[in-house]
């Protein structure tokens, strides 16, 4: 987030676009649902589905999935075409501004209402409501991301609250709510195939020897490795040969399963380290027994890049090792001795050769947490970005044109699938499913189906569904509720049994590499 | 109006600034006043009467948490007068329904058994008298005890106004109230989202944490201040241990950012896992069909062989990493630091995309 999360409180107006927050940050949601009911805060909502959210909000539109580089370019043609746009902001701290008008002049509310099934007139409304606020704020979370113009989607978001100055300030920026608990932190800490901690390339020959000195070996690879989707297509096709998991669950979580079942078993060998014998674990050649976050120390960084404390309250359960350990074990025995006592060892090295986190470590968290950037042991961290001036000087205006998704409903798959997570799980169900008041919440895959639909299939709440797209086919349990809308269903993907990534699509946006895991299209049958 | 007012509280004098009620004035300069309804995140109502106290020249007794300031007031806040009224207020609290401290959840924690006794009060004055409601026993993480409810509306206040989930509200009138979900349904088939910042708020045994019953008294459990490892919101949070065994979570206000003590239900009741019999508690190494049990040693010894060959073969961009979203800082940043060194390739990505 480039904002703090109590900063939504201080929002005048607050647009919430691809997040599901009540149930995927619910916390949040209550800072927006306060912000609202307390603040009189305005609260747009786009998203396809009638989200808990939309009950609170003033406006909710409601764009066809995979349309939002429309939207967001019609919401910028009328805040242009009305002359709302923050000429000083443009002017002093942006660039590029001039190839923006052009472009958005193909995207008047009316052509909009076509593409994406937004009625104009909400479209106008909700332009003047954002550029005519003092203070505004963008929220967003893989239901912008999770396309194959996920980037696109991200750019037109950044354009938008750009054209209206509404950065660098509390109480508004571009903020994306982060799935899962660390996503931040194991971004910023280099597992990425192209950086280092705190995204210092790894094609840089300056960082690399710098690195090299520190970790005191000769040399590093210099060419930026391969993505997980690259590395899934490189098993497959023997280009990976050796692949080591550490607590994920690919065989659930990743697009097109059967896609992703046949590349792991191509592997010559494949090590998962997890604490339950997960889908993935179970295709392992080793599998390691790491420790839960209740039996160690450690970091995780949330996303308003808040650094803060994991502390160990009980031992090991037995057999099992915390995972930092496994590691300095494993690079030992592979000839590069890692001998830290603790964990707060290693976070003195991660802040010695991390610019962004120079200034943190376990005595400055303490209890209440600290933001990066943190560039020294006296600077104070950062609760919004981009005050005064851009990280990287001027913000430049990126102009993206919209383009249909690759795939849409037709007539042999006549619906939309969009995917996510309910409440009561979280990511793969490997600790929700095995929690008894979650699971009694929420026992079972259920789809949602709008009334109307239900009824064209000719069918009926708690009847066992099929649903089927190109490449694969699952059976769940309809629940017909007005949070769907027609022409379109939802499944969560906890649940091994109804595994609803055995649909999804694989195709991956061109820059970021995510998969285009939210829509793709199938069609429904009562089973049985 | 004045910039500042001044005020004496048992004599002794105060400047504060206007719209400051008496009980944070008090509370300023460590004067403390007792309370019930009030809870420093939701609004004061002023309804329990615990915390009132006199003010010179007014008729009744007035409740300090809703009670302003105003220059030249004079304030005592414990005098026979005020102790007696106090004294009355929590008799008929204790007889209102059926406080069984002896095995109550909340025994050691309950603001009601600590006020009576600061009050001194040795036995009830007034026959105890059920509320007639049975218990919530309808979900397994919320049980609701309206016999040990005082009508606070703390909860109510907690989910209107943090959580926004508008899900409680009094019920029936009189005697007959109660504090009800819409059609006063039980939790289970209410709209609850079991987010518990009702059972967080509760002063009392009302409403508490149905798992951790019997598996610990407040004094016997140890907090662990961690963060969630849940969603990304980073929630601060207390483990409760007890024989090594995380028995309940807890979180609080005064942890500040970025949940001020709120959670969800995924945070405040998603535990289990820790201890479940389903844990992998020894290296597996496959076995024909199967696994084997295998000692770390071996385990690690295969790992690394298999590593070794693997990259003296096809060399090091034969293998790849992924790193973990749920680990830590200093795990994902040994995991890329293990691929770049000591296998040599920058094949390390997590699922970040996903
Ligand atoms: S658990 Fe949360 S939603 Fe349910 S009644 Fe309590 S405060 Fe309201
Ligand atoms: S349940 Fe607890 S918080 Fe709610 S009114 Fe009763 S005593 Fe107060
Ligand atoms: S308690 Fe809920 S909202 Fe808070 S971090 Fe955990 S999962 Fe997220």
């Amino acid at each position: 987030m480039t904002n703090a999360i109590s900063d939504i409180e201080q929002a005048e107006v607050i647009l919430v676009t691809g997040s599901n927050t009540t149930e995927m940050h619910p916390v949040i949601a209550a800072c927006i649902k306060r912000a609202v009911r307390r603040n009189h805060a305005r609260l747009i909502v786009v998203d396809p589905r009638k989200i808990g959210l939309t009950f609170y909000a003033e406006r909710w539109l409601r764009p066809r999935p995979g349309t939002d580089v429309a939207w967001i370019n019609s919401i910028m043609h009328v805040i242009l075409r009305d002359g709302l746009e923050n000429k000083p902001f443009i002017a002093e701290r942006t660039e590029g501004f001039d190839a923006l008008g052009p472009l958005l002049a193909a995207y008047s509310p009316e052509r909009v209402q076509k593409m994406t099934g937004i009625k104009s007139q909400d479209i106008e409304h909700a332009a003047h409501m954002y550029a005519r606020a003092s203070r505004a704020t963008i929220l967003y979370a893989m239901g912008i991301t999770q396309h194959t113009s996920g980037t696109d989607n991200v750019k037109a978001l950044a354009n938008l609250a750009m054209l209206c100055g509404h950065v660098g300030v509390p109480g508004a920026g571009v903020n994306p709510l982060r799935g899962q608990n660390n996503v931040q932190g194991a971004c910023d800490m280099g597992a990425l195939p192209d950086v280092f901690s705190g995204y210092q390339p790894v094609a840089d020959e300056v960082t690399r020897t710098r690195m090299a000195q520190a970790w005191g070996v000769e040399e590093l690879p210099q060419r930026p490795g391969k993505t997980l989707m690259e590395i899934m297509e490189g098993a497959g096709s023997g280009d990976i040969r050796a692949l080591f998991i550490m607590g994920e669950n690919p065989m659930l979580s990743d697009p097109d399963l059967h896609h992703v079942a046949s590349c792991l078993g191509h592997l010559e060998f494949l090590v998962v380290q997890d604490i339950f014998l997960t889908e993935t674990a179970k295709l392992a050649d080793v599998v390691l027994p790491g420790a839960s976050f209740a039996e160690k120390d450690g970091t995780f960084t949330n996303t308003e890049r808040r650094a803060q404390r994991v502390r160990q309250a009980i031992p090991p359960i037995q057999g099992c090792r915390p995972d930092w350990k496994i590691l300095c074990d494993l690079a030992s025995r592979l000839g590069v001795p890692m001998s830290y006592e603790t964990p707060r060892a290693v976070m003195d090295e991660i802040a010695s050769v991390t610019p962004s986190y120079a200034g943190i470590s376990y005595r400055r968290i303490g209890k209440k947490g600290i933001q990066w950037p943190c560039l020294a042991t006296d600077h104070p961290g950062t609760p919004y970005l981009h005050k005064g001036r851009f990280a990287r000087g001027k913000g430049r205006f990126h102009p993206v044109d919209y383009a249909p998704p690759p795939e849409v409903p037709d007539t042999d798959y006549p619906l939309y699938l969009s995917t996510g997570r309910v409440l009561y799980h979280w990511h793969t169900g490997t600790m929700t499913r095995r929690t008894r008041g979650l699971v009694e919440c929420a026992p079972e895959c259920e789809v949602e189906i709008s009334p109307k639909d239900a009824d064209i299939h000719d069918i009926r709440d708690g009847d066992p569904v099929q649903i089927t797209s190109r490449r694969g086919r699952i059976t769940a349990k309809a629940r017909i509720t007005e949070k769907a809308v027609p022409g379109m269903i939802f499944v969560p993907f906890h649940f091994a049994e109804a595994a609803v990534n055995e649909l999804t699509l694989r195709d991956v946006d061109p820059v970021a590499k995510i998969p285009g895991i939210k829509v793709c299209a199938v069609k429904l049958q009562k089973a049985g | 109006m004045a910039k500042t007012i001044s005020l004496t509280i048992n004599g002794k004098r105060i400047t504060t600034v206007p719209g400051t009620t008496i009980l944070m004035a008090a509370r300023q300069v460590g004067i403390r006043i007792p309370t019930l309804c009030y809870h420093p995140r939701l609004s004061a109502t002023g309804s329990c009467r615990v915390c009132m106290v006199e003010v010179r020249g007014r008729p009744t007794l007035m409740p300090s948490c809703t009670t302003t300031v105003e220059d030249g007031m004079e304030v005592v806040t414990a005098n026979d007068r005020v102790l007696e009224a106090r004294r009355l207020i929590v008799q008929l609290l204790l007889a209102s329904g059926n406080h069984n401290c002896l095995t109550c959840q909340s025994n050691g924690a309950c603001e009601l058994q600590k006020l009576a006794y600061d009050l001194g009060i040795e036995a009830l004055a007034f026959p105890a008298r059920s509320s007639g409601y049975p218990r919530d026993d309808s979900n397994a993480m919320i049980e609701r005890d309206p016999d040990k409810c005082i009508l606070c509306s703390r909860c109510v206040r907690a989910c209107q106004e943090v959580q926004v989930n508008e899900v409680l509200d009094f019920g029936y009138r009189g005697r007959r109230s109660k504090i009800v979900t819409a059609w006063d349904l039980p939790y289970a088939e209410s709209d609850c989202v079991f987010c518990g910042e009702c059972v967080s708020v509760c002063p009392t045994g009302a409403l508490t944490e149905k798992q951790a019953k019997f598996q610990g008294r407040p004094w016997e459990l140890k907090k662990v201040r961690t963060t969630c490892p849940y969603c990304g919101t980073g929630c601060q949070l207390d483990l409760n241990v007890r024989d090594g065994r995380v028995v309940k979570v807890t979180s609080d206000t005064l942890h500040g950012p970025p949940n001020y003590g709120s959670l969800c239900v995924k945070g405040r009741f998603g535990y289990d896992f820790i201890h479940h019999p389903d844990r992998l508690t020894a290296p597996l190494v496959r076995h024909k069909e199967g696994f084997r049990k295998a000692s770390w040693d071996e385990a690690l010894d295969l790992v690394a062989s298999r590593f070794s060959q693997i990259k003296q073969s096809y060399g090091a961009d034969a293998l790849a990493g992924l790193s973990s979203a749920r680990c830590t800082n200093e795990e994902n940043y040994l995991f890329q630091k293990l691929m770049r060194t000591a296998i040599g390739t920058n094949n390390i990505d997590h699922c970040a995309r996903l």
